[in-house]
């Protein structure tokens, strides 16, 4: 099967449907190209609350306080250029999400903005607790609905990019419900894919999210960067067993009613660590899970590894008045938060690094463009809360406007691509071996979560780089193929292949930066060294991750 | 505690000609339908078929089955001691095991 277009976006969560709906109004023809269904599998169904932006609605702003206070959460490794456009162009994403419907919270006919860890003034706009996420997919899938320039197509797990004299094509796919293999000509791409959170035993995103467009950048022979800051979570939910809840939720708790996190005898302890909270939802992300970490490793976590989060303090009135119906959720799991603290521990959450793009969105190969999480650099070595569905969208619409720019200079469709047969083959490969791919993607989680977590060693990076290539000499050159529909075994395969090129470089490029900065926190090297305001930039050269640092100014380094 | 549940699962790709299969779960009492998929995927067999996203945050609304004839999201019905069929969805078109055509005609693949 095969399909053309102009501009093929891959991924359909806020990015990858912003970059569709702003290249169709340049005139594009678009092709969405999503691995699970339209808008529902990437991280954006899932964002809980908070969006950050310079609205200035209830307290006067500009983009450059926003600015600054991204560039502080960075420390010191934010791409300038990228960080200021999410900031800058983010009020005019956020007004035409409004103009569309998304239904911010307002009061007294004012869009509402809410305080956030990290932000010198509250600059957080949302839908609801809960719901912003499925409120923004849902927004953008129902412009996008109405938009008759732009094809969709879910269950298209893409395995290769094309590639014809250096610039990118195109890919190879592999449609899902039939089987077969699809060729998708394009005169541009955008890799909308999200970040790498899958990689982990504990995330908090979907089960799509492998990494699958850093690997299709690397292989194609684009850069990534920034791929050691790994975000994690600090309070994501642990115990008792909660379900149909995201493990994120107990964020707008915190938000509006502060809690206390507590260790096991019951004290609490981030002052210890350097943050007095008071009640206050205050800590960073990187400090909060230094900090219960910390703790378990002392012997004062809480019974499954974690630390308690406790509103004990609020009264059943206030919980109800803050949460309504998702007390009544909470109480289906057996949880009343007037007599029990809940456990919590850090979590995969988002990544910071990516493909290596300029502010118009373009990687280092024609053709090849990057969108929303999938781009690196803007946040450093640590995301601001409330960043990333604001780059999502600025970015999303970014990528959008360039890909049509380029495809509109590209007179003809793109002819045969040079690696065309070497895709179709590995998607005709079959191996017989009896391969267990979903105890392989366990082994990968657990190794992850152990050894590239939080806390980082030498000694654990090693082992985990030790257990990636056994693991990738387990995998093979071929898939599993029963030559059915939907044979899960090959899909695992397929986003092994990415999993384990991904989970190789975040290893590598975490083995050898030697400081602790921002999410990436080594415990043989507890101290951030101010020489290592470097990005590490990533390439593949006859299959080996290589690494290359460069000063902080990463758009600089991006061929233009 | 553990506790055991023994899950009746219809497996195959044509729905006039599949079979049932049989697995035992172990489980903690909390624990979705869906972490019991993925048990049986991890520790049984990795070919069992089930479509699925977000995991926990019933968000996505991909994991829809029909549990003893009664359609629910795996994510959220939740594992029982004693006997439980799953099914694929039928009143979509069967894709495999418990995976059905739930995308709306217009976001599915098609020539053009």
């Amino acid at each position: 099967m095969r399909a053309e277009t102009d501009v093929l976006v891959i991924g359909s969560g806020a990015a990858g449907m912003y970059a569709a709906i702003e290249a169709a109004g340049e005139g594009a023809s678009v092709l969405l190209a999503e691995r699970s269904l339209i808008g529902r599998g990437g991280a954006t169904v899932m964002a809980q609350m908070t969006v950050a932006v310079a609205l200035g609605a209830e307290t006067p702003d500009h983009w450059s306080h926003h600015y600054q206070d991204t560039i502080a959460a960075g420390r010191g490794l934010c791409n300038e250029p990228l960080a200021q456009l999410l900031c800058e162009d983010g009020p005019e994403c956020i007004r035409a999400m409004d103009d569309w419907g998304v239904g911010w919270a307002r009061k007294d006919g004012r869009i509402t903005q809410a305080m956030a860890p990290g932000h010198d003034r509250p600059r957080c706009v949302y839908v609801d607790f809960l719901s912003t996420g499925p409120a923004v997919s849902k927004t953008l899938r129902t412009v996008l609905n109405k938009n008759a320039g732009i094809r969709k197509a879910g269950d298209l797990c893409i395995v290769e990019l094309l590639l014809t004299d250096g610039a990118v094509t195109g890919a190879v796919a592999l449609h899902l419900g039939s089987g077969a293999p699809v060729i998708l000509s394009a005169k541009s791409t955008v890799l909308a894919t999200g970040g790498l959170t899958r990689l982990y035993r504990r995330n908090s995103a979907s089960a799509n999210m492998g990494g699958d467009g850093y690997a299709l950048a690397l292989r194609a022979g684009a850069s990534l960067v920034d791929m050691e800051f790994v975000q994690f979570f600090p309070i994501g939910h642990l115990a008792p067993r909660l379900i149909g809840m995201d493990p994120i939720m107990w964020d707008p708790f915190r938000y509006k009613l502060g809690g206390r996190l507590l260790n096991n005898r019951m004290e609490e302890f981030t002052q210890r660590y350097g943050v007095a909270e008071d009640g206050k939802y205050v800590i960073t992300r990187d400090l909060g899970s230094y900090a219960i970490l910390k703790e378990v490793e002392a012997g004062r976590g809480s019974p499954h590894g974690g630390a308690y989060l406790s509103f004990q303090h609020c009264s059943a009135t206030s919980l109800r008045e803050a949460f309504g119906p998702v007390i009544d959720r909470l109480a289906a799991n057996g949880i009343d938060l007037t007599k029990m603290p809940v456990e919590v521990a850090p979590i995969a959450h988002y990544h910071m690094g990516g493909i290596a793009a300029d502010p118009q969105m373009r990687t280092d190969l024609p053709g090849l463009f990057a969108a929303g999480e999938a781009v690196g650099g803007a946040n450093g070595a640590n995301r601001l809360s409330g960043n990333a569905i604001t780059e999502a969208l600025v970015f999303g619409r970014r990528a959008g406007r360039s890909a049509a720019s380029h495809a509109k200079r590209t007179r003809a469709m793109p002819g045969r691509a040079d690696n065309v047969h070497t895709a179709l083959a590995l998607t005709a490969a079959s191996s017989n071996r009896e391969l267990n791919t979903a105890e392989i993607v366990q082994t990968l989680q657990a190794t992850m979560q152990d050894y590239v977590g939080p806390l980082r060693s030498h000694a654990g990076l090693v082992h985990a780089l030790d257990t990636i290539a056994q693991l990738t000499r387990e995998l093979g050159d071929s898939p599993p193929n029963d030559g059915g529909r939907f044979d899960m075994r090959r899909i695992d395969w397929f986003d092994l292949r990415n999993m384990l090129l991904v989970a190789r470089s975040v290893s590598e490029a975490a083995l050898a930066r030697v400081e602790t900065r921002g999410a990436h926190q080594r415990e043989d090297y507890p101290q951030l060294a101010p020489d290592w305001a470097l990005n590490q930039f990533v390439r593949l050269r006859d299959d080996r991750v290589v690494l290359s640092a460069a000063t902080s100014q990463v758009g600089a380094a991006v061929a233009s | 505690m553990m506790e055991f549940a023994t899950l009746r699962i219809w497996r195959g790709l044509d729905a006039k000609a599949g079979r049932w299969e049989t697995y035992e779960v172990p489980f903690e009492p909390g624990q979705s339908v869906l972490d019991g998929l993925r048990w049986i995927r991890i520790n049984r067999d990795p070919s069992l078929a089930i479509r699925y996203s977000c995991i926990n945050a019933n968000a996505c609304k991909e994991c829809m089955i029909e549990l003893d004839g009664k359609t629910v999201y795996a994510c959220t019905a939740r594992l029982q001691q004693g006997e439980m069929t799953l099914a694929p969805l039928s009143n979509k078109k069967l894709v495999r095991d418990l995976v059905t055509e739930i995308a709306p005609p217009a976001e599915r693949f098609a020539k053009s």
